[in-house]
Formats: C-alpha cells, structure tokens, sequence
C-alpha cells in the first residue's frame, strides 16, 4: 500500500518537474537554434545597412529603424493615456465602484482582444474614418491620411500595448506607501498636488517598467500592423507619418513565406529573427530586473 | 456661527482650478478603455453590413430556406490532395465544378451574401464565382484549437503543480521567470521556428505528407499558450490558502497527495479560467498560423492536412481586397466573430469562473 503511493506520488512529481523542465528546454532548444542559424550573419554590418539585390543580401537597418521609430510614435500615445487610467483606478475610483470595476473589465478585455482585431479596427477606425475624415476635411478628397503609415499603425499599436501599462503602473503606484500620501494630505496639500508631487515620482520606475514591457510587446506583434502600414520594402526610411515603414516581425514573415528565395535567405532570415528576440529579451529584462527592485522596496 | 468658529463656508472646500481639472481629466481619460472597446466592436461590425445589405434582393426570409436546401450538398473534396503551401489555393478554383447557388446569387453582378453563403463548405474567395463558405475556416480553427490545448493544458498545468507545490523556493525563483519568458517570444519568432523547424522534425518524427498542417501549427500556437495557461494556473494554485494544505498535512497525507487532492481540486475554476484564456489566444493567433498550418481551406479531421484559421485568412487576405467588396466584408464579419468569441471566452473566464474559486475558498461551496 504504502509502496504503490510512493510510486505514485514519485510519477506525479517526476511528471510535474519533467513539464517544468521541458518547457525551460524547449526555450533554450529555440534561442540554441536561432543563434546557430543567425551567427555567420549577424554583423555590425548586417544591423546598419540597407537589404540589397531584391532582399537577398545586405542588412536590415530600415526595419531596425521603421520599428524603433514605431514604438517610439506607440509609446508617446499609450503611456501618458495608461498612466492616467492606472492614476484613475488607484487615486480617485473606490474599489468597489461599479466605474472602477467596468474599467478593469475593458482592461483585461482589451488584453484579450486578438492582435489581428486591432488589425481590422485600425483599418476601419484609424485608416478609414479618421483618416478618410481628414482627407476630405483638410485636403478636399485628395489621398494623403486615408491609406496604411506609420502613424496608424503606432496607434493601432498603442491601443493592443495600452493594458500593459495600466497593469503595471498600477502595481508600482500601489506600492507607494499610503503614509507619504496621508502626510501630504495632512500638510494641507490638495489630493492633485499629492499625485503630482508624492505619487507620480514614486511610481516613476513603474511607469518606466510599463513602457519597456509595451515597448518589447509592440516590437514583436505583427498582426496589427499587416495593412495598417508597414511595407515589404522600400528603398528610402520613413521621413513623414504619413509614410509606410519597414518592420522586423513583417521582415521575418515575409522573407519566410513570400519571398522569391526562402531558402537562399535563410541565413538572413535567422539573423533578423535574432535581432528581434534579443532586442524583446533585452527590454524584458531590464523591467524584470526594475520590477525586482520595486518589490524589494515594497518589502523593507 | 457655532462654538468652534466654523460656518458653513469656511468648511466648504476651496474651489481649485487645477483640482477640478485634473480630477476631470483624469477620470475622462480613464474610460477610454471602455470606450476602445466600444469603437471596436462599432467599427468592426459596421465594415461587415454592406455584405447583407446589398439592394433589391431577398430578404431574411430566403435565406432561411436557402439554409435548408445547402444541407445536403455533397461535398466536392477529391481534386484537394496536391495543394501547394502556400495561399496559391485560389487559383485552381477554376477547376471546380461549378456550384448551382439557386437562382438568388447566380446574377452576376450581384454579390451580396447570404447565411447560407456563408455555411457553405468551400471559401474560395478570388473566382469568377466566389464562395465564401466559412464552414472549412471554422473546421480549422476549431481542429487547431484542440490540438494545441490538448498539448499545451497538461505541461502548462503539471510545470504550474510544480512551481506552485513541490519545487523548493529557490528553484521556483528560477523556474517560474524562465517559463514566463517564453510569453515574451513574439509570435512572429514562433511562426518561423515551427515553419523552419519544427515542421522538419516533426514530419520525419511522424512520417506524414504535408509539410504544413495542423499538427504542426498546433503544437506551435500549444508553445504560444503554455505561458498563459501557467501563469494563471500557478497563481490560481498559490491563491489557496495555506491552511487547507496545513489541515491536509496535519492529518497525515503527504505533500503531493496534499497537491492532488487539496491544492488542485481547490484550485479547478482558476485552471478553467486559464485554460478558457488559452484557448482564446490560440483561437486569434494569426502569424503563427499564417507560417505554420498550410493555409488550405480544407474539411478534415485528419490533424496532419494542412488548415487554414479564421484569423489566418484575415491576415492573409485582408492586404488584397478591394476596400468595400463583398470580400472585404466578409473578412470583416470574420473579425467581428473571432472578437465576439474572444469576448465572451473573457467574459465567462471573468465572472464565472472568478466568481466560483472567490467562493470555494470562502467555503460557500464544497
């Protein structure tokens, strides 16, 4: 009796640790393979210069820059409007409140919502009607706005990074102590001037955390952005909002699956996938080592 | 005046600009979330309306009847065994024999949809005679989503055991950020790893034809969702209170049986709920199924035919269409079921389940 529980029991850990284990390998088995695939590539070179030959040789600079230039657009609109919801839900709703809890509810939603919905919204809202709207507002009907860039592809973008803001601004605002705030507030400051001047620095690295998490999430989603503005190739970098970019997810997609030579780019195609994962790993850990260091802060 | 020299006025909050305005503010912006989401289900939907609506023909009614006549089609199915990978599917559409609709659609500029249109069992969307039945998308994304779960719900959930139950701290330390890494992949870096590798190994593994197919996209989008599932799950599992597992212990079982029978039982609703999000990150995932599954609108059950998702023929098709065609709406009308679906998987993951694990460990039911 007692044997077959040990058996079992044995089964069932060995089980749980062998999953844990080979998940944890599975990630080394891709990163092992990504790097082996990418390192007669990847260069200095292969970083700063433009693809040449139709694609098949040269580097990836355009798409290195069309995506820092996206995040940066992605950013500048989704961290002032998730700081704001995250300063909402933690100064000013009670928890309770029906308000609050909608909020967090449209949150998690939107969290949700798959990357290529923000694909199809940013078509219909951003490039149809707001751009369409401007077209025929600003230019008489001439076409400038109502058609894929940068700029609508940032904002589509915003909105699918927009929750992972507010999550972790959220945290990091909750862990400033309650009593800097009520020492405020007893020192006759007003509840905006406490925000202003206790809350919001004390959430800084919080904030700072959100926007790298949104920055790694936005460089490596490429379903919002398939027709809302980034392109196959160009010859020139993007200079106007209103100009089309090149990104390095879509790189990968289409070098993969569309290109007139998958199999003499291969090399080509591993080194932009490197890139793309050390450049999301990078910033992930930056935020895991910030976040370590606001929860050490929070314990002592 | 009362004895302590406050009136009413002097009690009465100053009236501060910068006050009224930032809490103003603040508040307004705050349910721009709400309203995000209320735009996109607006604007999704609107895109997919002219598809129905086109003039002068037919009413709900015929389609009703339309509906019950399609039942019984045979299905067309030999001419698909040697379908490329790639989206070039359309092409042989051609050879096709051409599909009596009834009388309704068969005038050839009039291309609006009907439900039955939409029942149909063949999408071949670019033809003289296009057909936009969602019937192979929806055996596909369905076929794809319980290959991917099957494989992804029991490692998530025995690695999340394991984190949660019998590694020691310092090893959960490691073990759990490891994990959550995987989150952190792109599914664009996914796509590519099972398109030039894993499809490789898994065929030879295997032996099966087709490069690509829903075996293979799979286990990939089962890659994409092992963190979701895990996260949830573990925290779902360290949410029990310590003093079930304190009573299990104290009463004599040991620590996995206190894991198997106390911890994980308590814990059911929470490991739905993830389990309910994972399917609903497989259910939109579209770069990986873009790269992975083949990308042919096929009914099967076979897991090793190549598929084509819902979220896939978005992604594939929607940088084509004319804007406004038929066409065009039907993807969006696509959109707006993976979104209803995705919503309402959200929806019962939040209320429901939530509801449920709040009140099982409050002891309201056993």
């Amino acid at each position: 009796m007692n044997r077959r529980r040990n058996i079992t029991g044995g089964i069932l850990v060995g089980a749980s640790a062998f999953s844990a284990i080979s998940i944890i390998a599975i990630i080394v088995v891709i990163l092992v393979i990504v790097v082996i695939g990418a390192k007669d590539t990847l260069s200095w070179e292969f970083i700063t210069a433009f693809p040449e030959n139709g694609m098949t040789e040269g580097g990836i600079f355009p798409a290195i820059y069309g995506t820092a230039l996206m995040v940066i657009i992605m950013s500048v609109a989704a961290v002032p409007f998730g700081t704001i919801t995250a300063l909402y839900l933690t100064e000013y709703a009670s928890e309770k409140s029906v308000i609050a809890q909608t909020i967090r509810f449209a949150v998690r939603t939107l969290a949700t919502v798959p990357a290529i919905i923000f694909g199809l919204f940013g078509l219909g809202f951003f490039i149809k009607f707001v751009g369409g709207g401007m077209d025929s507002f600003f230019l008489g009907g001439e076409l400038k706005w109502a058609q894929p860039n940068i700029l609508w592809a940032s904002l589509t973008m915003s909105l699918l990074t927009l929750p992972v803001v507010i999550v972790s601004v959220e945290e990091a605002i909750r862990t400033v102590p309650r009593e800097l705030r009520e020492a405020s507030l007893a020192l006759g400051a007003t509840k905006w001037q406490t925000i202003k001047k206790i809350v919001i620095p004390g959430s800084l690295s919080g904030i700072m955390t959100g926007t790298i998490l949104a920055i790694s999430r936005g460089a490596g989603e490429v379903a919002p952005i398939l027709f809302t503005g980034a392109a196959y190739y160009l010859a020139t970098l993007p200079t106007s909002l209103s100009d089309q970019f090149m990104n390095l997810g879509y790189h990968i997609y289409i070098m993969s699956t569309q290109s007139a030579d998958v199999d003499g780019t291969m090399s080509i195609q591993y080194a932009t996938t490197l890139v793309l994962l050390l450049l999301t790993f990078l910033l992930n850990f930056v935020a895991i080592i910030i976040r370590a260091r606001i929860r050490r802060r929070v314990k002592a | 005046m009362n004895q302590h020299g406050f009136t009413k006025e002097s009690l009465r909050k100053k009236f501060r600009l910068s006050e009224y305005l930032s809490q103003r503010i603040i508040t307004g912006v705050a349910f721009l979330s709400i309203t995000i989401i209320v735009l996109i289900f607006f604007f999704v939907f609107k895109e997919t309306i002219p598809v129905f609506q086109q003039p002068d023909k037919g009413s709900a009614i015929d389609s009703e009847e339309l509906v019950q006549e399609q039942y019984g089609v045979f299905a067309e199915s030999e001419e698909e065994d040697d379908r490329p990978e790639v989206y070039g599917m359309e092409l042989d559409s051609a050879l096709m024999g051409s599909r009596d609709y009834g009388a309704d659609a068969s005038t050839a500029e009039d291309e609006r949809v009907t439900v039955s249109d939409l029942l149909g069992d063949q999408w071949y969307p670019v033809s003289s005679n296009p057909r936009y039945g969602l019937i192979p998308l929806f055996v596909g994304t369905i076929k794809i989503t319980i290959i991917s779960i099957l494989f992804a719900a029991p490692i998530a959930i025995l690695a999340a055991l394991f984190s949660a139950a019998f590694a020691p701290t310092w090893m959960r330390e490691w073990v759990k950020p490891a994990i959550e890494l995987l989150a952190g992949f792109p599914s664009v870096v996914i796509g590519f790893f099972a398109l030039m590798v894993m499809a490789t190994v898994l065929q030879e593994l295997f032996g099966y034809e087709t490069r690509l197919n829903a075996f293979v996209g799979g286990i990939a989008m089962g890659l994409a969702a092992i963190p979701i599932i895990f996260t949830i799950t573990e925290d779902a599992l360290t949410a029990i209170p310590g003093t079930y597992k304190e009573a299990s212990l104290a009463l004599g079982a040991t620590k996995w049986q206190t894991a198997l029978f106390v911890t994980l039982p308590a814990a059911t609703p929470g490991i739905f709920a993830a389990i309910l999000l994972g399917i609903g990150r497989v259910f939109g995932e579209t770069m990986i199924a873009l790269m992975a599954t083949g990308n042919a609108a096929l009914i099967s059950a076979n897991p090793f035919e190549s598929v084509r998702t819902l979220a896939a023929t978005i992604g594939a098709e929607m940088a084509e269409v004319v804007f406004g065609d038929t066409h065009y709406g039907v993807l969006f009308l696509i959109g707006s079921l993976l979104f209803v679906f995705t919503f309402t998987l959200n929806a019962l993951a939040e209320f429901y389940v939530k509801g449920r694990l709040m009140k099982r460990i409050q002891g309201k039911i056993s």
